[in-house]
């Protein structure tokens, strides 16, 4: 009965938890900081908990639908409006669950290297709120059906994480950043506003299923689908529009930037919506597409020749995550370019795409334990310059293990997850255009050569007089890294059961429009 | 830095009748033009017309900032938990199943043109005060914080 209950309302139940964990934490943190730990970390246990399940249940059983406020949740349109959803809808297909899961697995994992890490700090209360309103953002962001919602959780991710990031201010170095990342993001969901409104007064509908089926791809779709694009882009860290990232990842709390890569990809969730359910075969797929293979061309090269200079060793990991999220879009961009023709979408579309996809989560996790090493390190010698490091590994073992395992699975080597999504990519890709998969090996060797530079000056070397008495990083941090850490490897080992399992489903759901529209509508 | 004795007289007489207005905003939101974030925000404006008026110290010694900030949390949670009663109940996340129920803000709404009776639309009220407290707190919080920078400055 009440497992039924919680499975029936789990989608409402994920963005549920971590609000009402978030609202009550000024209270529970009067108690105690203890009380207040045991709080957070038992909401966003519950909040992944929740992410699995639902993801369990869309891949088992289809989309799941869930009508907010309705007299059933299925029922996403009431018999007396005429066929149209008017209520607020989640719609929840593969591509969804598998965000879910990276926004679940990531945020567990940080939330327990938090508690450690960030245990100094005065004003938690205020962090851990602005942290689960992180999540709720990220959540409700990858469920929702609705654009205006889509909206609002963006903006609520928005001012979450800009109020994360200047949360060590850092004689105002950190508010700068902040401020950027605001400016930036604001403007960007205005834009974002602007073009739902096109679509509001063109087909008079905000839900993205009743749009799709409505969509003629007008002039004021073409305006809007260029500021949704631009928008996202931007949001995403995708070049030229990434110059906010390196300032927001290297400025914010590391546990913090590990959420921000999260935050990132649901941006590029939201650009892939809008382009492969939103428009689909209705835009001109090939000029689109490779709109977005320049994009992450530009992003892969850009980013790794950016990143190959910095001495600040969180600065040099946001520069490769734009380089990485270029993958991303070249692997999705190519399935786009192709879509339409079922021929070239069967030789390698599909490929291309569940490689972009496979990225995505591949990036949120090896990406996140970067950051969480890089904030590890910082914890105990206080310093993010490349140049004042050495040998680290003689004192911090396990970190440095941890260090090693992002490194070669960001660098594309086997048999960590990289690789498998990368293999994808370039074969894929090699099929579409192979000077495309060239650039992207290259950069990939650019990114081994720029990490094994960070790894010999952070870990090797003889041991500093004055890192000489460094020691370890706490548990939790270790258990958190240790989380994403596991993830990297198993998904580097059985890629083919991941793929089969979740990323197939998500690529298949990204381009069969008809499917996403029907959950919604009924088949209308 | 005190305002003459007209102005803070004026402003403290003034103050009852603002919050009286921004509570009937919040009150009939389901009804007139207006809800939970106009009329928080119009109480808002009352504690500024008293800052403005009298000391900023004078001020914050009745009006305490943590209380402000509990009100914002507690706001939120009685929004969310209103939302989150319908689950308990068997129904979807936000569903009103207050309204037409007969209990409070529970009459139904006869159909045609009508004056408008307060007791109708179910949780749409509950959750307009929800945000109603809420706004007033955060809005509150806000203005102290912004306040207490400049005043800084002066002294």
């Amino acid at each position: 009965m009440i497992t039924d209950a919680i499975i029936a309302n789990s989608p409402a139940l994920l963005v549920m938890i971590p609000l009402i964990a978030a609202f009550a934490c000024p209270f529970i943190g009067r108690i105690s900081p203890a009380v207040r730990n045991i709080w957070v970390v038992g909401a966003m246990v519950l909040t992944a908990a929740m992410a699995l399940l639902l993801a369990g249940e869309v891949l088992s059983g289809g989309t799941v639908v869930y009508t907010f406020g309705a007299s059933a949740a299925g029922m996403s349109i009431p018999p007396d409006s005429g066929g149209i959803p008017v209520r607020i809808v989640f719609t929840v297909d593969a591509m969804s669950a598998l965000m879910q899961i990276i926004g679940g697995v990531t945020g567990l994992a940080v939330i327990l290297y938090s508690i450690a890490s960030d245990r100094r700090h005065t004003g938690l209360e205020s962090y851990y709120t602005l942290y689960l309103l992180m999540i709720a953002g990220v959540m409700g962001m990858v469920s929702t059906g609705d654009l205006f919602n889509f909206f609002v959780f963006l903006e609520i991710l928005s001012i979450a994480s800009a109020g994360l990031i200047a949360y060590r201010i850092d004689r105002g170095v950190a508010v700068e950043a902040a401020v950027k990342y605001f400016v930036l993001s604001t403007i960007g969901a205005m834009v974002i506003l602007v073009a739902i409104g096109i679509f509001y007064g063109e087909y008079d509908a905000l839900n993205i299923a009743v749009i799709a089926s409505r969509m003629q791809f007008t002039l004021l779709d073409q305006v809007a689908l260029v500021l949704m694009i631009a928008a996202l882009g931007m949001k995403c860290g995708a070049v030229p529009m990434h110059f906010w990232t390196p300032d927001a990842y290297s400025m914010a709390p590391s546990s913090i930037t590990a959420m921000l890569v999260v935050a990132s990809q649901a941006s590029l969730y939201g650009l892939f919506r809008v382009v492969f359910t939103l428009y689909n075969v209705t835009l001109n797929a090939a000029t689109v597409g490779w709109i977005i293979i320049v994009l992450g061309v530009l992003s892969m090269v850009v980013g790794v020749t950016m990143a190959i200079p910095q001495k600040d060793v969180k600065r040099l990991m946001a520069y490769h995550a734009i380089s990485q999220t270029g993958y991303m879009l070249l692997g999705v961009g190519v399935g786009l370019a192709v879509l339409g023709n079922q021929s070239l979408l069967d030789a390698f579309g599909y490929v291309a795409m569940e490689g972009g996809i496979f990225h995505i989560i591949n990036h949120a996790m090896y990406k996140g334990l970067l950051f969480l090493t890089a904030g590890a390190i910082f914890y105990r010698i206080g310093t993010r310059n490349l140049n004042r490091m050495g040998g680290l590994g003689h004192n911090m073992k396990y970190t440095m293990v941890f260090f090693v395992i992002g490194a070669l699975a960001i660098a594309g080597i086997p048999p960590f997850n990289g690789f498998a999504s990368k293999l994808m990519i370039y074969e894929s890709v090699f099929m579409f255009n192979p000077i495309l998969s060239i650039i992207a090996m290259v950069v990939s060797i650019l990114t081994l050569a720029s990490f094994v530079k960070v790894f010999h000056s952070i870990f090797m070397g003889p041991r500093l007089p004055e890192y000489a008495d460094v020691k370890e990083a706490p548990a939790p941090m270790l258990i958190g890294m240790g989380i994403l850490a596991v993830v990297v490897v198993l998904f580097g080992l059985f890629p083919g059961v991941v793929v089969d399992h979740l990323i197939e489903p998500a690529a298949q759901a990204l381009v069969n429009q008809g499917a996403y529209i029907s959950a919604v509508m009924g088949g209308v | 830095m005190k305002m003459s004795k007209i102005v803070r007289t004026g402003a403290n007489i003034l103050y009852p009748f603002v919050l009286i207005f921004g509570l009937y905003i919040v009150l009939h939101g389901h009804l007139t033009p207006g809800g939970g974030f106009q009329g928080g925000a119009v109480i808002a404006t009352g504690v500024v017309l008293v800052i403005v008026a009298n000391s900023y110290e004078a001020v914050t010694g009745m009006l305490q900032k943590v209380v402000f900030k509990a009100q914002e949390s507690l706001g939120l949670l009685l929004f969310i938990g209103a939302a989150a009663i319908a689950i308990t109940l068997g129904l979807p996340f936000f569903y009103n199943f207050l309204a037409n129920s007969g209990s409070i803000f529970g009459l139904s709404v006869p159909f045609g043109p009508n004056h408008g009776d307060l007791n109708t639309a179910g949780l749409i009220p509950i959750m307009n005060i929800a945000v109603g407290i809420e706004v007033w707190g955060g809005l509150t919080v806000i203005i102290l914080s912004m306040l207490s920078g400049l005043d800084r400055k002066e002294a």
